[in-house]
């Protein structure tokens, strides 16, 4: 049981924060908000500096045209950009996190080349397109329809949430392809083009007043055959193997943010007052508490997917239950630092407390990942 | 970076393990309970040679010679056992008071104002920075109340005046002792989880197991959830000594004893308030526990006082960037 980083470790921490603190200076303004077309230009710049100094797709295996680095260096990536204050993964999340690994796992050799490439130099962005209006938490009962015809797939319905809709090239799709199958054994996975006749995206404004996702509707939308990753019929199985490339990582940064968050809150309640308050104070303790040991769980998870060379696997249920309610609780403490202000979408810290609204439901809703954990981890009886 | 169990912490940990099934199985549990959790001399003895009190102390002073990490394990798997008995005071009193690393003294400790545990039994009693024995402890026993003391395997005795108020161990040891009361409430947290699921799975109503119900597996999720954050906090803290992340592992650990240990009451129903289930115990001593070294106050105090921008992160520079972060996408 240890924390030492060894040698190799130190040398890329060290080597990764001459660089970022070479570059970051650089960097243009941050984009407003709801200019999307900024947003991406800002999130794939950064993308391509990341390519071109070696850090892009640092966690992929080489094959898919990855870096092939350990867990732990990985663990270091997030960390240090993070705490430097690199821009986030924005834009590029769903073509670096969900579809490219997926591609990565399950397409053919042609697939990988024609689609990992710009994902890694962010000259293409990904959407996903899994919701939809009557399918959320129960995904699998998603009933958008692609019928085959000839080498092409005509796909209808309609898709809800999807994130970065308005500005993506590329959308990774859940689609049924058997109506008569069991609801998981008739999905396929298809890519496609944003720019295909037939696709309506509507944006859809958030509780924090941006469009961060969209209306999708699809209106006999053509996608090639050649665009379906993995066998026809075999896409839920082909979605969960997603999972297998976060190792651990997943909320790296996030922790590290609310770390670096707490500390300013400390600071701004001995400047205006509010650390007199022992009741605040000792609850920004307690919240220091929670932080310091999900920062000590990430470093379990990597440090056991490291030497398992598998996938913490349902274990990212306890670290996501827990870490999305201490984020709300964060900015519940930071609402009563900020007491009179706490009013103001200006100041640190008001939208980070409507955005985190949705850290309990994105991604699978708090009371699904304690299904999960019951049912899977702690192997309770599944029911209604 | 290498944070998780060696070989031989394992075998360290399951051979505690087993020990406990041995020599303290649930009949020498309820044994203990029913003489009121005074501490069986025999079985200190044999904790004594597996080397649970020397485990730190250096081999050229007959110790074992292993850190903090290691009596973690083993404070763990005490604390899911439920082993009565003055464990962290007589494990940090090992080469200060004579006996104590043999396990041939049971050694027990005042903890500012709390009532003192097991004073009767004792060989020696911690006073600040000093060991009170022979007469000095007769007289100190002698001034000292009986109280009916809430956990049954726990006898206490209320002591007054100066040295009632006197700080449990002086400097580091305060911090490792509450770092071993957080392995032991660790160990009692997952104990009852386990004890819950059992349960859940096992028990029918409504012609279903009950843990077929929502409501209660997810107070059994919640329960895993609190448990392996502690255990995370509580393993870094053995690593590092540093007092405030022992601050940060005594509030998760108290948390999650506590708290699970109240949820499996719950989900036992009416046999979860017999004195003949096991889930009492194990909340009384959580609450025992959670009041001693560290209590909540002052560990959220510690950790407040730990916070603020001039304070790096570990392992890196504290950097200030940018604040607002856009929502992340992604279902
Ligand atoms: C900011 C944000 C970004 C998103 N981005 C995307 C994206 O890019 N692409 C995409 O495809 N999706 C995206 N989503 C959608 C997200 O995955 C869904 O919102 C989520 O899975 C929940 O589905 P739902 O909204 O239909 O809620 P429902 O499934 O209708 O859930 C409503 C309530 O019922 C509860 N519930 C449902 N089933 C159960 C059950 N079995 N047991 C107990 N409780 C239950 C839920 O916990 C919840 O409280 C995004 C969502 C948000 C908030």
């Amino acid at each position: 049981m240890d924390l030492a980083y060894t040698d190799a470790e130190e040398e890329f921490r060290r080597r990764l924060r001459e660089w970022l603190a070479a570059v970051l200076p650089g960097l243009p303004p941050k984009p407003p908000p709801d200019d999307w077309p900024a947003r991406r230009e800002y999130d794939t710049t950064w993308q391509r500096m990341l390519y071109d100094a070696g850090y892009a797709g640092l966690h992929w295996p080489a094959d898919a045209g990855g870096q092939g680095a350990t867990p732990t260096q990985h663990l270091i990536y997030l960390e240090e950009t993070e705490k430097a204050g690199a821009p986030y993964v924005g834009a590029n999340f769903v073509g670096l996190l969900h579809a490219g690994p997926t591609i990565a796992a399950e397409g053919t050799a042609g697939q990988r080349a024609r689609w990992l490439p710009p994902v890694l130099r962010g000259d293409e962005i990904w959407c996903q397109g899994f919701s939809e209006p009557d399918a959320g938490s129960d995904l699998a009962g998603l009933r958008t329809r692609a019928v085959r015809d000839g080498d092409g797939y005509v796909v209808s319905g309609s898709k809800i949430w999807t994130s970065h809709a308005e500005v993506a090239d590329w959308c990774e799709l859940l689609v049924r392809t058997d109506p008569e199958a069991p609801k998981h054994r008739g999905i396929s996975w298809l890519a496609m083009p944003m720019d295909a006749p037939g696709i309506t995206v509507r944006p859809l404004r958030t509780l924090a007043g941006s469009t961060e996702f969209a209306e999708m509707f699809l209106d006999e939308v053509r996608v090639p055959v050649s665009h379906r990753v993995g066998a026809e019929n075999d896409g839920w199985r082909v979605t969960m193997v997603t999972l297998s490339f976060e190792r651990g990582t997943a909320f790296v940064g996030e922790v590290v943010a609310c770390r670096r968050t707490l500390d300013a809150l400390a600071d701004e309640a001995r400047r205006n007052g509010k650390w007199d308050d022992a009741v605040l104070r000792r609850r920004l303790g307690g919240l220091n508490a929670e932080f310091r040991a999900l920062w000590r769980l990430t470093q379990w998870n990597v440090a056991e997917s490291e030497r398992t060379g598998g996938v913490p696997g349902t274990g990212g249920s306890v670290f996501k239950l827990r870490y999305s309610g201490a984020r709300q609780e964060l900015y519940e403490a930071a609402a009563e630092v900020l007491g009179a202000d706490a009013f103001d979408v200006d100041r640190e810290w008001v939208l980070d407390r409507l955005s985190s609204l949705s850290y309990t439901i994105a991604a699978g809703t708090s009371q699904i990942q304690r299904n999960i954990v019951a049912e899977r981890i702690l192997g309770l009886p599944k029911g209604r | 970076m290498d944070f998780q169990l060696s070989d031989d912490q394992r075998a360290l940990r399951s051979g505690m393990r087993d020990l406990l099934d041995a020599v303290f199985d649930r009949d020498r549990l309820r044994a203990a309970v029913d003489r009121g959790g005074a501490p069986d001399r025999a079985l200190w003895r044999e904790l004594g040679a597996a080397g649970f009190f020397a485990l730190r102390l250096p081999e050229e002073a007959g110790g074992v010679g292993l850190g903090l990490p290691e009596a973690v394990l083993l404070f763990e798997e005490a604390g899911r056992a439920l082993l009565p008995g003055p464990l962290v005071a007589t494990h940090l009193a090992a080469g200060l008071v004579r006996g104590a690393a043999e396990g041939e003294a049971v050694v027990t400790a005042v903890d500012g104002g709390l009532p003192v545990a097991h004073l009767a039994a004792a060989d020696a009693v911690l006073v600040g920075a000093d060991a009170l024995t022979g007469e000095e402890l007769r007289a100190f026993v002698a001034a000292a109340r009986p109280v009916r003391s809430m956990d049954p395997l726990t006898p206490l005795h209320q002591v007054e005046g100066r040295a009632a108020a006197a700080e449990a161990y002086p400097g580091a040891l305060r911090y490792e002792g509450a770092l071993l009361t957080a392995a032991e409430q660790l160990g009692s947290a997952a104990r009852t989880t386990e004890t819950a699921v059992q349960h859940a799975g096992e028990r029918e109503q409504f012609g279903s197991p009950i843990g077929s119900f929502q409501a209660v597996k997810h107070l059994c999720a919640d329960m895993l959830a609190r448990t392996e954050p502690a255990r995370a906090a509580v393993y870094a803290a053995a690593v590092t000594g540093d007092p405030v992340e022992i601050a940060a592992a005594k509030l998760l650990a108290d948390d999650a004893a506590v708290r699970n240990a109240r949820d499996c009451l719950q989900i036992h129903g009416g046999m979860g308030f017999t004195w003949e289930a096991d889930v009492h115990l194990h909340l009384k001593r959580a609450w025992l526990r959670s009041a001693s070294l560290l209590g909540r106050a002052a560990a959220e105090e510690l950790l407040a006082a730990g916070l603020g921008a001039a304070r790096p992160l570990p392992g890196g520079s504290a950097a200030p960037g940018p604040g607002a972060r856009e929502a992340g996408g992604g279902g």
